[in-house]
């Protein structure tokens, strides 16, 4: 499928590209070919919430803080060819085993229908208030404690 | 379009989340830039929120969409403060690189 190709295509550039900026312009669109995927199954509350998240927030935080830091320049000293290759080797040897788990497992499995319905707003909705309703008060502290740990952090210099 | 569409098999979306998550194990291996591993992470867990949406839309199971949404708030959360731990590291040493934040190593 093509967006499967543009995706697989753009997280490679996201390791391959030079600048950092580069990197996390390939990420953005690498965030909305996946988004796309989530539309194809009918995912359309995870389809706003991961636009919004990720393609809006957590991108807008990188791109922040690499202005921030201001290396727009290839000042990353590459590592030694040795280590480049056992890393690719590494990676090459876990995508294997990863599909060989999936081909082995035999019993080929019915395809997702994108008619059903459970990704919809309604649904996940009635799910995430019903049952899951105390993970997700959870996360709103989780999350509270985050944006307190952020705040100190970005202090200047806590006594 | 959507007889197409009804047709794609699961092990497609497993194949490609397998290959987005080694490309993520690959970026954390192979960058030095403290950034850019953390962008890989990022890849990492979407590869797993993509098969999690894949079997839950199999299944017709609304669970595994939940849990990518609480995937979803942890990395939020785990992008905010580990991009204020980098700024403060940057502020610090002047400099994002890997190799240089050794001090805890041994």
């Amino acid at each position: 499928m093509v967006l499967a190709t543009l995706s697989v295509f753009s997280a490679l550039m996201v390791v391959l590209s030079k600048k950092p900026v580069h990197s996390v312009l390939y990420l953005i669109f690498c965030f909305f070919t996946i988004g796309g995927h989530y539309l194809l199954l009918n995912a359309q509350f995870l389809f706003a919430v991961h636009i919004i998240v990720y393609a809006g927030a957590i991108m807008v935080l990188f791109l922040f803080s690499l202005m921030f830091i201001n290396m727009n320049k290839e000042s990353e000293p590459h590592k030694s060819n040795l280590l480049k290759v056992a890393a690719t080797l590494v990676a090459g040897c876990l995508l294997l085993v990863l599909v060989s788990t999936v081909t082995d497992t035999g019993g080929s499995l019915p395809a997702p229908s994108s008619e059903s319905q459970i990704g919809t707003v309604s649904n996940l909705g009635k799910a995430l208030y019903g049952d899951y309703v105390l993970p997700f008060e959870i996360t709103s502290i989780l999350l509270l404690a985050a944006m307190v740990g952020a705040v100190m952090l970005g202090k200047k210099n806590i006594e | 379009m959507n007889s197409i569409l009804n047709h794609v098999p699961i092990e497609y979306y497993l194949g490609l989340a397998a290959i987005l998550f080694t490309i993520g194990v690959l970026g954390v291996l192979f960058r030095r830039n403290a950034i850019i591993i953390f962008m890989c992470i990022e890849l990492m867990l979407n590869a797993v929120n993509l098969l999690l949406t894949a079997f839950s839309t199999l299944h017709g199971d609304a669970g595994g969409q939940v849990m990518v949404f609480f995937i979803m708030a942890v990395a939020a959360a785990e992008v905010a403060v580990g991009l204020a731990i980098l700024v403060m590291i940057y502020n610090n040493v002047r400099t994002v690189d890997i190799n240089v934040m050794n001090k805890l190593k041994w």
